[in-house]
């Protein structure tokens, strides 16, 4: 077990070091100095050195790379060049909202997708199963931010029935949580779908097994057959496919963020890429992608809890 | 599946059979049809501007209203399509292009490009699209050319992956392995026997793409990271009617509906193009 | 002999497929005696396993019981609901399957899933896990308290197939149908399982239906055999006459190919040259005309009927065969 999370995780930070090395280099490939674009047309060639200096950009890109993994390994991204704040502390500052999102996101994804295509699976060709087939398709088409801004339009500024910006006051849970519904629901619904389809498809597997066929055989209540020994496994490739969906949301949650005016690190990035906030994109890229692995990581663990055979398998390294 | 008249009846009739992939059909060609005839549909110039009749409602005159340059909705939708129609097909034929080259490259090369471009096509799919396509806008300015060089880099491995696949399933064939006794050159063999053997999940897969391309250049274009300003998208009219959404929800109903009519025709056309094709890749979401 | 446990007569299950009806099962007679081991042999795709699918009511969905009755303890198991059904199932009739390797949950522990057997039992965890212990060491497992807590993967096939029969048993069902429990075990093993099995059917006085491809497993274990081919039964009858003076052509082949095989263990059943019939559209007359040697123009014509007092079989050429027999 612990080989196998060692294993992985070397690959998922081979990753990380590919990607930001990639970004790292192309900032540098770019036509025109950072600094121009950074302080615009207006700055004087001092401003400009003067802000290369600090930056570090005057140095050959092997030793800035090298100075921002020295910086990495200390926890230090360096600071924004316009507020002078340290990076690692506005990342972080932000994170909490967008995780907090993306898991209220996920969770009322599976509460509704895992029992909808469970009944899909075993009332196969109802009604049920087919609108449930037709919606699924069609809400994991539809680009999350359309959602997002016909929710908005609706459910908050016609309707009123939730606020349309923000996170909501600090301290006042309720608040914040009113704040969350409409965000969550943007980003949250393609899941649904997708959950639901997985579920189904792997429950429609499951139920063929020989298993299934010898705990009806002594006659187990049927709901018994059904969650305890059929749902537990058809789950674990669905477990899979949410760990990467928190990865893929942390980017889509992006869209969620700026729709309804609510702090998070999609929102920080998308202002750090119009001020041309190097600094903050590399922050905040850093940290998605971090997190993009570690839930992939974090998935696959779960996995081998859920099915003692990978645990095993894994635990003896083979 | 040789003749292309018998590949055209196979679709239709299977198409009859499923009424969602009709719809969606239909929905498609609809859409392309008023995307393609905009310079004579719209009723009006997108980028006129006429300041005294602002965010108003739809009227006779302006069918979905106007928005807050006085521009009429309903034309710049119309040419709207128009970019989202280049984006994809641009994107998607070179997407397409690249990864069938590098796809025969890993399924037919030696065992070492196989594995560096398989790593290749992990690393970029690994990486969250739309972190991507910011990061690569932060350093290279907004513009619809940019767009579409981010759609191609994260689209090249989807096509990839299958083409891959394939061409490994191929050659392992009896009748492969025959001509290269023969003396049939490699690059016969994929003209003759791997291309033809991949085209229809290619193009399966190009019409399930589309959603997603289309999504893609309407949300950088939302973020004002698209096109520049002027010009009509469904992206840059959701951008604006976001602007001023408490004044008027018009641009917003507007550019948003194309966008779930093409993301949803699209989806249920390739739905059944697949089921009709290739039944065994049902289920095997991406 | 007492009235029988289970008494199937006349059943015909037909399958739905899009090439039309595939009649799996043509107008099966079957008897278990109480306390009895009655033995099934046939090839696959005879129909063994449809007919414990209709026995214990679990066919899949495309099959369609054409006409027939299954009698068990004087109940028509045909007529009763599917709770009425699942009342019966693991209480009366237990089932032991084939495969050890897939019939166990792979993600419950063993003791979960026993006791999750004794589902309508009202005793407590400790005492369920107790009856359970109690079983295992019944059927010859060591140190049954600790197989409690393991999956069914890390047990060998062998011990999986005793913890199964313990399941199976755990109710003290009147009825045990095992179907070809032994098949996927090696030969030391197999005769160990059939041994305890042996053993178990006389502690609890259970009747068994006993589902094999090796005709050595059959006569090791069984008091009466039945010979099923192509979906009907051809032959049955007390093992012994059986097994000795066998008169469907059928049967004398199988025993004839190498009556060696009957004392030594083995995987399959001999090979008999010619394959099965197609079971959507069959054949006039007897079903195993095309593969009879000593097929005669009647054959083709009219479908033979179970004949004989006892000791029956199918065949219009009984006497021939009787006559030439050495």
């Amino acid at each position: 077990m612990l080989r196998f999370i060692v294993r992985r995780g070397l690959l998922s930070l081979l990753i990380l070091f590919l990607a930001v090395s990639l970004m790292f280099g192309m900032i540098h490939m770019v036509p025109g100095d950072p600094a121009t674009v950074m302080l615009g047309p207006k700055a004087t060639p001092e401003m400009k050195a003067e802000f290369s200096r600090r930056l570090g950009l005057d140095q050959p890109l092997a030793v800035q790379l090298g100075r921002f993994y020295a910086g990495l390994a200390r926890g230090d991204l360096g600071e924004d060049p316009f507020t002078n704040r340290e990076v690692t502390v506005i990342v972080w500052e932000q994170l909490p909202y967008t995780l907090v999102l993306v898991l209220v996101a996920i969770g009322g994804a599976s509460l509704l997708g895992i029992p909808l295509g469970c009944f899909s699976a075993i009332r196969r060709n109802s009604l049920l199963d087919r609108l449930t087939a037709v919606m699924s398709v069609a809400f994991i088409a539809i680009p999350s931010f359309v959602v997002a801004l016909y929710l908005l339009l609706w459910l908050a500024v016609k309707w009123r029935w939730f606020p349309a910006m923000g996170a909501g006051e600090s301290g006042n849970l309720a608040d914040q949580a009113h704040h969350l519904v409409l965000p969550a629901i943007a980003l949250g619904l393609g899941w649904v779908g997708y959950i639901a389809r997985m579920v189904r498809a792997s429950m429609l597997e499951v139920m063929e097994e020989n298993h299934i066929r010898t705990a009806r055989a002594f006659g187990l209540p049927e709901r018994t057959v059904i969650v305890h020994y059929a749902l537990r496994i058809a789950m674990l490739p669905t477990v899979t496919i949410l760990g990467m969906g928190i990865g893929t949301m942390l980017s889509g949650a992006l869209f969620a963020e700026i729709v309804f005016s609510r702090p998070g690190i999609g929102k920080l990035l998308y202002e750090a890429v119009l001020t041309r906030n190097y600094p903050i994109v590399m922050g905040s890229v850093l940290v998605t992608t971090g997190f993009f692995v570690l839930s992939t990581l974090a998935s696959d663990i779960i996995n081998a809890m859920l099915d003692p055979r990978l645990r095993e398998r894994q635990g003896s390294g083979e | 599946m040789s003749k292309p008249r018998g590949l055209i009846a196979h679709t239709w009739s299977g198409l009859k059979k499923d009424p969602l992939g009709m719809a969606g059909f239909v929905l498609v060609s609809f859409i392309l049809l008023l995307t393609i005839l905009a310079p004579w549909l719209a009723p009006y110039d997108p980028l006129d501007v006429n300041v005294h009749n602002r965010l108003s409602g739809p009227s006779a005159a302006h069918w979905l209203g106007t928005d807050q340059l006085g521009r009429d909705i309903l034309s710049r939708v119309l040419y709207g399509g128009q970019v989202a129609l280049k984006v994809s097909l641009v994107a998607i034929s070179v997407a397409m292009a690249i990864g069938l080259l590098l796809g025969m490259l890993a399924g037919l090369g030696p065992r070492w490009l196989d594995r560096v471009l398989v790593i290749g096509f992990d690393t970029v799919r690994s990486f969250p699209t739309i972190m991507f396509a910011l990061a690569i806008v932060a350093l290279t300015g907004p513009s619809l050319n940019t767009v579409i060089g981010v759609i191609i880099i994260t689209s090249i491995p989807v096509y990839a992956r299958v083409v891959r696949t394939q061409t490994r399933a191929l050659r392992q064939r009896d009748f492969i392995l025959a001509e290269r006794a023969m003396g049939a050159s490699t690059g016969r063999i994929l003209r003759d026997h791997v291309l033809p053997n991949i085209a229809a999940p290619l193009f399966i897969l190009a019409s399930m793409d589309v959603p997603a391309v289309v999504g893609m250049e309407a949300g950088l274009s939302f973020l004002g990271l698209g096109v520049s300003p002027p010009t009509p998208s469904w992206g840059s009219i959701l951008n604006d009617g976001y602007s001023y959404l408490r004044n008027s929800p018009w641009p917003i109903i507007a550019g948003g509906i194309p966008l779930i009519a093409v993301t949803l025709g699209f989806t249920f056309f390739g739905e059944s193009l697949r089921d009709i094709f290739d039944p065994k890749l049902r289920g095997k979401d991406r | 002999m007492t009235a029988p446990v289970l008494d199937i007569r006349g059943l015909s299950i037909s399958y739905g497929t899009e090439a039309g009806a595939l009649k799996a099962l043509r107008d099966v007679d079957l008897e278990v005696g109480e306390g009895s081991i009655i033995g099934i042999v046939g090839e696959s795709g005879c129909g063994k396993s449809t007919l414990i699918s209709a026995i214990i009511r679990l066919l899949a969905p495309n099959a369609q019981i054409v006409q027939g009755a299954v009698n068990f303890k004087g109940r028509d198991l045909l007529g009763l609901s599917s709770e009425q059904m699942r009342a019966l199932r693991g209480d009366e009739i237990s089932m032991v399957f084939q495969d050890p390797m897939t019939s166990l949950n792979p993600t419950l522990t063993i003791g979960r899933q026993m006791s999750d057997v004794q589902h309508r039992s009202t005793v407590s965890r400790s005492e369920k896990n107790a009856c359970s212990v109690m079983m295992l060491e019944r059927v010859g497992i060591p140190d049954p308290e600790a197989q409690l807590k393991r999956y069914p993967h890390h047990l060998s096939g062998g011990m999986r197939q005793r913890v199964a029969i313990a399941m199976a048993l755990m109710a003290e069902p009147s009825l045990l149908i095992a179907d070809e429990p032994t098949t996927a075990l090696d030969a030391t093993l197999e005769v160990q399982i059939i041994h305890r099995l042996k053993e178990l059917q006389r502690e609890f006085g259970c009747s068994i239906l006993f589902i094999s491809h090796h005709l050595g497993v059959i006569a090791e274990l069984c008091e009466e055999v039945i010979v099923m081919y192509a979906g009907e039964v051809v032959e049955s009858g007390p093992l012994r006459e059986v097994f000795i003076d066998p008169k469907h052509p059928y049967t004398r082949k199988l025993l004839e190919c190498d009556p060696a095989r009957i004392a030594e263990p083995t995987r399959e059943l001999p090979v008999i040259e010619g394959s099965l019939p197609n079971l959507v559209n069959l054949p006039d007359g007897c079903i195993f005309k095309d593969r009879c040697s000593k097929a005669e123009a009647r054959c083709g014509i009219e479908p033979p009927k179970m004949s004989g007092d006892g000791h029956r079989a199918a065949c219009h050429l009984l006497d021939h065969f009787q006559e030439t027999s050495p």
